[in-house]
């Protein structure tokens, strides 16, 4: 396989493993306020996250530093021309990374109510904000001929992305309301499910309203395959929805975790093989040929990515296998 | 004000801000991977106390780094895309290979050693904090071979209006780096000593838990003393090295508008930009040749020749960086560096005639020094970075061809102005946590109680 093609797919995979994971920890931040009623709550809810959220966090950050290293015109043109987006995600993020810490290190209620709004926010921001993102991503948005973004903020936002938007912030927030359906104790697990449940309903409702739009709006459905996806994640979104109802946590949380990955592929396999769509000409779209680096570069990401990836993935997954217990308000070992 | 300047000044700012903190993470890692090592070795529980109080103020400061660090990774797209354009094929791949190889590694080992206490064997606990510290290291080498190619570009070839990758290798063997990066890990061991050593001073002054704070102190000031001289030894030879590879930003270091033989070394100087010429200096006949080639010999090449080589290869234009600001920056980085020096040696001194405590004045010296390490860090990078202009990449990508075209001054500042009350704003909370924990002293809190106890346990919440 082309390398080129091979680094396209690597950058969606790793999106797809940062909204995979990271979805659940900005859920579990978009739920603190509701579902924590006292402040071993909180913690409870916080701890059920803290060994994780900061390593989920490195697949966006990895993904970033991807696309530049394989597609530094996709970059260039993603990041300068997203600016105001991007630099909301990470006020947003700094705002979370700080609360994580900050929160408990002074006990004053009106501090840790303070930071757990904080964290709310730095949660909701970015999962609503990655959404607009990918959907301004595959709706197209004015490039010109030059690689450069020739739109405004405002131009990124219009019914169709901002739906988009909805539809992560839903699916990554029920995301977060399966994991602590898994993984709290006591009342949580219970409290998590009822919210999980009105959630679904509303993330079924948003995303098969953007599974109709993007017929009008979008090309993704002229190929078989993303067209599949897409409507693959509608149905992986629904048994979740069933499996929750039912009571099982842990295949609605598999089932969710599929509804989103197969909405990245589903993104990207729509965007193959441009990288940025273009609402002025098509002809002035970003391709992954015209985005990529050097051959030489390419090889050389490529031998240090297939060397290294593997063992991420097994030091990262034994870290939930020693997390793997629950976590409750009343023994808070840490 | 024109979106370059505006885009200068936010870089400029949440670097410098983003490496007040990433030098003591460096350093203090290590530090704590010891004690917990100590304390997996002989089972005294005074050094996993140690471990956890120092512990805790590295994460408070870890966290201002790690977030930090995300808007500097996302920096170069917003602001600086046509230098990404003209150098990610080669400027990409180190940070991509950072976040692989270094950040998660970090991530993912901190969160284990924080939450891990009561559920992995001693022994692994402890390789996790050495995880941490190696990821944290590592990390700065990757982001130091990414810089150093700014510096002096290697491993590359001109083609398609961009610069190619034609060598990775000549990349991480880059001189520049061979320099600057153990420059810039020892200055955060450093600056990891001196926090230990005057969080500890403080604890000796007042009396208070004695023993752990005798330990830390013996430790940060055996790795203080070596580090401190290592640090500027180590310094000497890469000024030695940049007067052959930036020789501009040396001669501005040195404040030399006329090439000289023997050079002299001005102390202070009055710098005036316009005459291209100091009104006023004091200054040491021939040491500046002495300090370039160990000789009293030899000629540094001043501003004005330099700046007339340049314009002969690079056609016309201003190729003098900013004098003042250099010359400044360098001087305050030496004398910070000297200072430590004597200061540890001096403490040295007495700790070995078991007289330190007897001594307020020296241990209110090393609290008050805790700043010093970080005014010399800023201040290097100033020297460094500002050293470099005209150029974003030396000699290949001027910095007015690298900023985002499409991205307007009013977007910019909007940005600056939000940045730069976000982080003063965090600055405060972080100095008020750091400093009532480091107040506060080591707890003596025994893993058995922790399980009754629900309230302030945790390291991390």
């Amino acid at each position: 396989m082309d390398l080129t093609v091979l680094w396209f797919i690597l950058v969606a995979v790793l999106f797809a493993g940062f909204f995979f994971l990271e979805g659940f920890d900005y859920g579990v931040g978009i739920l603190l306020p509701f579902l924590g009623k006292s402040d071993g709550e909180r913690r409870a809810i916080i701890n059920s996250i803290g060994p994780f959220w900061d390593g989920n966090e490195v697949w966006m950050l990895t993904a970033g530093g991807a696309m530049f290293a394989a597609f530094p015109h996709w970059y260039a043109t993603l990041f300068s021309g997203f600016y105001l987006a991007l630099f909301l995600i990470l006020v947003a993020l700094i705002v979370r990374g700080v609360a994580f810490e900050f929160r408990s290190k002074d006990d004053r209620p009106a501090w840790r109510n303070f930071w757990d709004w904080m964290l709310f926010l730095g949660s909701l921001l970015p999962a609503l904000l990655w959404g607009v993102a990918m959907a301004n991503l595959i709706r197209g948005v004015p490039i010109d001929a030059r690689m450069q973004y020739a739109g405004t903020f405002f131009d990124l936002l219009s019914p169709y992305t901002l739906l988009g938007g909805l539809t992560s912030l839903l699916l990554f927030t029920l995301q977060g309301a399966l994991f602590l359906a898994l993984k709290t104790g006591d009342e949580l697990p219970q409290r998590a499910r009822q919210a999980g449940l009105k959630i679904g309903t509303g993330a079924v409702a948003a995303l098969l309203l953007l599974l109709i739009m993007s017929y009008r709006e979008t090309d993704i459905f002229t190929r078989i395959v993303p067209g599949i996806a897409a409507w693959g994640a509608l149905v992986a979104l629904l048994l979740a929805w069933w499996s929750l109802s039912s009571r099982s946590y842990g295949g609605a949380f598999i089932l969710n975790g599929l509804a989103i990955l197969l909405g990245t592929a589903a993104l990207f396999g729509g965007l193959f093989p441009r990288v940025m769509v273009s609402s002025l000409n098509p002809r002035w779209s970003l391709t992954i040929y015209q985005a990529s680096s050097s051959p030489y570069t390419l090889k050389v990401m490529t031998i240090v990515a297939l060397t290294l990836v593997p063992v991420v993935l097994l030091y990262q997954g034994w870290t939930y296998w020693v997390f793997r217990q629950r976590v409750k308000a009343r023994n808070l070992e840490y | 004000m024109d979106a370059l300047l505006l885009a200068r000044w936010q870089f400029g700012i949440t670097s410098v801000y983003h490496f007040l903190f990433v030098p003591l993470t460096l350093g203090l890692s290590v530090l704590v991977a010891i004690m917990e090592t100590i304390y997996v070795r002989t089972g005294d529980e005074t050094y996993k106390n140690m471990a956890r109080f120092w512990g805790r103020l590295f994460l408070i400061n870890f966290a201002m780094g790690v977030v930090t660090g995300i808007v500097q990774e996302f920096h170069f797209g917003m602001n600086w895309s046509e230098y990404s354009r003209f150098v990610g094929d080669i400027f990409g791949a180190p940070l991509a290979v950072e976040a692989l190889a270094a950040f998660f590694l970090e991530s993912t080992f901190l969160g284990l050693w924080l939450f891990g206490w009561d559920k992995l064997p001693k022994a692994l606990h402890a390789a996790c904090i050495w995880l941490v510290a190696f990821g944290t290291n590592l990390s700065a080498f990757w982001i130091l071979v990414a810089n150093s190619f700014m510096q002096e570009p290697v491993g590359y070839v001109l083609r398609n209006g961009r610069a190619e990758m034609t060598d990775f290798f000549a990349l991480l063997t880059n001189p520049h780096v061979l320099y600057q990066f153990p420059h810039t890990v020892l200055a955060g061991f450093v600056t990891a000593s001196f926090f230990v050593m005057g969080i500890s001073a403080y604890h000796l002054l007042r009396q208070s838990q004695l023993e752990p704070f005798r330990r830390s102190f013996r430790l940060a000031l055996i790795t203080g003393v070596i580090s401190s001289l290592l640090v500027a030894a180590v310094g000497h030879f890469q000024g030695q090295y940049l007067v052959n590879a930036q020789p501009m930003k040396m001669a501005a270091a040195e404040a030399l508008w006329e090439s000289a033989d023997p050079a002299p070394l001005a102390l202070v100087a009055l710098v005036d930009t316009k005459d291209q010429t100091n009104t006023f200096e004091i200054k040491i006949p021939a040491l500046a040749s002495f300090l370039a080639y160990n000789s009293f010999q030899g000629e540094v090449k001043g501003l004005k020749d330099l700046q007339a080589a340049a314009e002969a290869s690079y056609g016309p234009g201003n190729y003098i960086p900013p004098v003042a600001p250099v010359f400044w920056s360098f001087r305050l980085m030496v004398v910070a560096g000297l200072w430590l020096i004597l200061l540890s040696f001096y403490s040295l001194y007495l700790w070995r005639r078991r007289r330190l405590e007897e001594k307020p004045l020296v241990l209110k010296a090393l609290l008050w020094s805790i700043p010093v390490p970080y005014l010399a860090n800023t201040a290097g990078w100033l020297m460094a970075e500002i050293g470099r202009y005209p150029w974003i990449v030396y000699g290949l990508q001027r910095v007015e061809a690298a900023v985002s075209p499409g991205v307007s001054a009013a977007a910019i500042l909007t940005t600056l102005v939000a940045f730069t009350l976000l982080y003063g704003v965090l600055a405060v909370a972080d100095v008020y946590l750091l400093a009532k924990y480091a107040r506060q002293g080591v707890e003596t809190t025994p893993a058995t109680r922790m399980l009754d106890n629900s309230r302030e346990v945790s390291l991390w919440i």
